[in-house]
């Protein structure tokens, strides 16, 4: 009994998946509404993506978003990745517990504190408002994410291939390029867009820090959604959350081929023995 | 397994700024805005830009320092307590944020149950379902229940036309609906964690327990139960800590009677421009989520300790 499946554990798995996708489902449907209602059924019509092509000022914003979310997630890979060897690889040094304690704080702040922090930081350094406080502010709160995500893979990972390699009169830096990044790099990838994705989400800490010029999508979004619930807002939602799902699919699938190349490898090597 | 080495590893000049680097970065843009938040939440408002009176100035000198510091004004905080409005915003984010962490719970428990008793081999596809919705934006997720949750919304539509209900009922702009939204945003946090804890369960312990005669409901309650409690405790946290500060959720869903800190502090900062006020209501909202975060990163600690 227990190793089949139970129809309560189907039951409880089906409704709980239902739920978790229903209303993702729905908002897709009535982006293709012909009615101005979102509620009310008037026939399939792709008019509202139509006028998003007209919407400049939607299109400027998810423009700014979009290398926002390029920058912010490139230099919060690059800094979380550090962090994430700093904690499992540095051993022991002064101030490492305030060090990791700041890497897992930020996962839990609420943005409110967030935001208003950098804020503050930015206004007492003089500093005008915009896209790069925008960036920056994304990079610090993603970075935490990435070293979390990226730590994982190195606690899991095999220390004597880099020992090897430096036994062999490898330089650090080029145990790190040559073997340590390979073998972690679905982390770090993995890493990249999830930082990505948070600073395309991010409107809590996108308006505390932002200024003239520089309105993010979930901004324009949320300031939309407070005048009313119109379909256009449905299709700027389901065009996002496709490219955020492809991503992932694709992401994981080119994750697994990775992996499943790696396993013949070793067997190729093994059996070469 | 243990990486951590007892002995100082030699460090390289690269060494050194591989560490340095990152720990800057977040000293700069994490630790000291904490500082300053705390120093404006002690000044005063003013009608001005920034819209609030310097305290004091470290580059002043010593003696404006000691001025300043004996000007520091903890009326933010006197007037946090005088008016009702601060007290109940806090009481009522903490009881929002329990009620829904008890309804994930009661929610969640049954999918990562379900999750883990799988056949294997379904088993990374369903977790890769429950991920994929913390990927797609939270701003979103929420937004596509106001469409559901309406006096016309769906909901209503379909129980009005199923005959459950006549009149529709109303459910966005209360409380219910945050509850709803909530559980609904922080639903893959809390099945995570108790998936991992569940899916390491020693099923020899159930069959034992099955050949001695116990029902499987009593196996379930002395077995499985009091040995997910680690996953269970940190899935309540992970989803009770940022639903305590919450904004987007109370503010889209909720009514204007529902009261969050989290909402309070944006009102106070963007609509009533009141900075130090907004500083003062941060402070406090931190020290509030001090005791869980660290009762969280303690149990972690222990559970790292126990695994390894």
């Amino acid at each position: 009994m227990r190793n089949g499946p139970t129809w309560f554990n189907v039951t409880s798995i089906a409704l709980g998946f239902s739920f978790l996708y229903l209303p993702i489902v729905i908002l897709v449907i009535f982006s293709f509404n012909e009615s101005k209602l979102v509620t009310v059924w008037g026939g399939f019509s792709t008019k509202w993506y139509a006028s998003l092509l007209h919407n400049q000022q939607l299109l400027d914003a998810a423009w700014v978003t979009l290398r926002i979310a390029v920058l912010s997630a490139t230099l919060a890979t690059v800094l979380g990745t550090m962090a994430a060897l700093v904690l499992v690889r540095s051993g022991r040094f002064h101030g490492r517990s305030l060090f990791s304690g700041m890497i897992f704080a930020p996962l839990v702040m609420p943005d409110v504190i967030l935001g208003l922090s950098l804020l503050l930081l930015f206004v007492a350094v003089d500093q005008s408002r915009g896209f790069w406080t925008v960036m920056l502010a994304h990079t610090t709160f993603a970075m935490c994410y990435v070293a979390v995500v990226v730590q994982s893979r190195l606690v899991g990972f095999d220390k004597s291939i880099e020992e090897a390699a430096e036994d062999l009169g490898c330089p650090p830096a080029k145990t790190f390029f040559q073997i340590t990044l390979p073998i972690i790099f679905p982390g770090v990838i993995a890493g990249w867009m999830l930082a990505f994705t948070l600073s395309l989400d991010d409107l809590v800490v996108a308006s505390f820090t932002t200024g003239p010029g520089a309105t993010t999508l979930p901004m324009k979004i949320y300031s939309q959604v407070r005048l009313g619930v119109t379909p256009e807002i449905n299709a700027v939602c389901t065009i996002l959350v496709c490219l955020v799902t492809l991503g992932v699919i694709a992401a994981s699938i080119a994750t697994k081929r990775q992996q499943i190349q790696r396993e013949k490898d070793e067997r190729a090597a093994f059996g070469a023995d | 397994m243990s990486t951590e080495t007892s002995a100082k590893p030699k460090r390289t000049i690269g060494g050194w700024l591989l560490i340095a680097v990152p720990y800057a970065w977040l000293l700069v843009f994490f630790l000291a805005p904490f500082f300053i938040v705390f120093k404006i939440s002690l000044s005063e408002v003013a009608i001005a830009i920034p819209p609030y009176l310097p305290t004091f100035d470290i580059s002043a000198g010593w003696q404006d320092f000691k001025d300043g510091l004996s000007q520091l004004s903890f009326e933010n905080y006197v007037w946090l307590t005088e008016d009702a409005l601060y007290w109940k915003s806090y009481l009522s984010s903490v009881t929002i944020a329990g009620t829904s962490t008890a309804l994930t719970l009661l929610f969640g428990y049954p999918i990562a149950y379900g999750m883990a008793r799988c056949p294997k081999a379904w088993r990374p596809t369903l977790l890769m379902l429950v991920i994929l919705p913390f990927w797609t934006s939270f701003l979103i997720r929420v937004y596509a229940w106001i469409g559901i949750l309406k006096n016309e919304g769906l909901l209503n539509q379909v129980l009005l036309w199923l005959g459950v209900i006549d009149q529709p009922l109303v459910i966005l702009n209360t409380n219910i609906a945050v509850y709803i939204g909530i559980v609904y945003s922080y639903l893959p946090f809390l099945v995570l964690p108790l998936y991992a804890n569940l899916e390491k369960l020693d099923e020899s312990l159930l069959e034992a327990a099955e050949d001695l005669g116990c029902p499987a409901w009593k196996a379930f309650w002395k077995i499985t139960l009091p040995l997910s409690l680690p996953g269970v405790i940190a899935g309540c946290f992970l989803v009770f800590i940022p639903a305590v500060g919450e904004f987007v959720i109370p503010d889209l869903l909720g009514g204007s009677n529902t009261l969050m800190i989290g909402k309070t502090l944006w009102v106070e900062f963007f609509a009533n421009r009141d900075w130090p006020v907004s500083s003062a209501v941060a402070v406090i909202l931190l020290l509030l989520l001090v005791i869980p975060i660290v009762l969280f990163q303690n149990q972690q600690q222990k559970m790292g300790e126990k695994d390894a």
